[in-house]
């Protein structure tokens, strides 16, 4: 008896909060069907999800590599000021989107420190400085899952290799970084799921053009706003960003079966 | 590596702090002391409170039975832990308009309330104390429950004395994160809160509004943004520092 309440408390507040408004979705979603289709296949959307899809693949791979080497600087590392690099690195987990979208305007705007760089490259209201607030709000996340494994496994097999003549990057590449690989992985799956749904920077420095830099969040918030009481559009659009996290989400379960076994 | 921090992340930062004083340290404080600015500040934070407390109260039960409970569709239940995490914030606001907005199928309308705000905030901090919370108690040592339970104690004796000390500092620092997350949190209220000033328009909002008309205005608004980031920060650096000294003892 017990243990029947609190597992009723923990369900009840799963389908209030999180499964009963994803279902009304999904099955409004299917009442207008039509609707919610053409709306997703319009020419602007798909145009959307490009934009989306290439920030992803520019910032992930740039981001992962930060991450690794950030990790291994701020572990192994033997330089001052790791603990400011530190709080740097965890920044964007705690800042709002919106305020790293300001700072890049001031940075990079016709006015920003770095408005000379107008004149030769478009980076405000285009797709650089989406670029560049997509990767800022995902910055921490491969460092995050890295730091701690690296803590965990030791510098003994390292120095090992080190000690049968192996250089630096030989030992990078046949020790640390086979024994990180997941957390790596995991970290990527983390980054690509926030570069997929970043909103909050994006809407203050990409300038929501359509059809050149809108991308899918933006294209869902412009749905909505002048849905004139026609969800559907709006609705079809978000099913297809859902199924990409969805996607995501089953990926990081098959790395992190508990979410117990991270940092193994 | 420094460099591409400072590109991505420090020198954008440097420049907004900078640009934000623009009209001088008394136009700063005009404008993060005018009414509206006050008002959607003290609103963030409280809302960010009161759903970052309930989900650590929420948050440590689910944990708990996650880890300690039998049941068919538990693995499911801890399946879905996650999916804030993966869903994109502009969604969430949807979904949550679609069960509780103006069209609600179960006539509970919340749009352009506070309550949106609330239940916004709940929905993205979820799982932030579950899965602080959960790894501590999957490794806590049961021999001290039954020990303290053969000399006497009562159920919820053991858990005040002994599981509640030990999970402490992974529901601080689970809360601490996810108040972090509410404060900034824009996509999901965007759209269901309405963004009334002095009723629903909180702090991340108010600066999206002003980033076009007036941003050295939405700058100054976001430097205080910026300081409780850093705060939090500290804090959580804190409770991490508690918890591995816990570890350790």
């Amino acid at each position: 008896m017990r243990k029947v309440l609190p597992r009723s408390i923990v369900v009840v507040y799963l389908v209030a909060i999180l499964l009963g408004p994803i279902a009304v979705m999904v099955w409004r979603t299917f009442g207008d069907f039509g609707g919610a289709w053409d709306a997703v296949k319009a020419h602007n959307t798909l145009l959307a999800f490009r934009l989306t899809l290439i920030v992803t693949a520019i910032a992930v791979p740039l981001n992962t590599i930060f991450g690794i080497f950030c990790g291994l600087l701020i572990v192994r590392g033997n330089i001052r000021g790791k603990g400011l690099l530190n709080a740097f690195v965890d920044l964007p987990l705690a800042l709002s989107p919106v305020v790293v979208g300001m700072s890049i305007v001031f940075l990079y705007g016709a006015q920003g420190w770095f408005g000379g760089l107008q004149g030769h490259i478009q980076i405000l209201f285009a797709w650089p400085a989406i670029v560049l607030g997509t990767m800022f709000v995902s910055v921490p996340f491969v460092a995050r899952e890295v730091i701690p494994t690296l803590r965990e496994i030791g510098t003994e097999q390292e120095q090992a290799a080190a000690t049968l003549g192996a250089s630096r990057w030989q030992t990078f590449w046949k020790i640390t970084l086979p024994s990180i690989r997941w957390a790596v992985v995991y970290g990527v799956v983390l980054t690509t799921a926030r570069c997929f749904g970043e909103y909050g920077a994006v809407a203050v420095v990409s300038g929501n053009i359509e059809g050149k830099t809108q991308t899918a969040t933006l294209r869902v918030d412009d749905a909505y706003q002048f849905a004139y009481g026609n969800y559907a559009p709006a609705y079809g659009i978000s099913i297809v960003l859902a199924l990409m996290a969805i996607v995501v989400l089953l990926t990081m379960l098959r790395i992190h079966p508990t979410g117990s076994e991270s940092h193994v | 590596m420094t460099t591409f921090l400072s590109i991505v992340v420090i020198l954008p930062i440097a420049a907004l702090t900078w640009r934000s004083t623009d009209r001088g340290a008394h136009g700063f404080w005009q404008t993060v002391s005018s009414a509206e600015a006050v008002s959607a500040l003290k609103l963030t934070l409280i809302m960010a409170l009161l759903a970052a407390l309930t989900n650590a109260v929420l948050g440590t039960v689910t944990a708990w039975v996650l880890v300690r409970d039998e049941f068919p569709g538990k693995s499911l239940i801890n399946s879905v832990i996650d999916l804030p995490f993966a869903l994109p914030t502009i969604v969430v606001g949807l979904v949550l308009l679609a069960l509780y907005g103006p069209r609600s199928p179960i006539g509970v309308d919340i749009a352009f309330t506070r309550w949106a705000i609330y239940f916004a905030l709940l929905f993205v901090t979820l799982p932030f104390v579950v899965r602080t919370v959960q790894p501590v108690l999957i490794e806590l040592d049961r021999e001290m429950e039954e020990a303290a339970r053969t000399l006497g104690a009562s159920s919820v004796g053991v858990f005040a004395r002994i599981v509640l000390p030990n999970i402490l500092p992974g529901i601080l620092s689970g809360l601490t994160m996810a108040f972090a997350r509410a404060v900034g949190e824009v996509g999901s209220v965007v759209l269901i809160t309405g963004n009334l000033p002095f009723k629903t328009e909180v702090a991340s909002v108010f600066v999206l509004q002003r980033a076009q008309s007036d941003p050295v205005g939405g700058a100054a608004v976001s430097v205080v943004l910026l300081g409780i980031s850093f705060a939090v920060l500290l804090l959580i650096g804190g409770f991490r520092r508690l918890a591995s000294r816990h570890e350790r003892a």
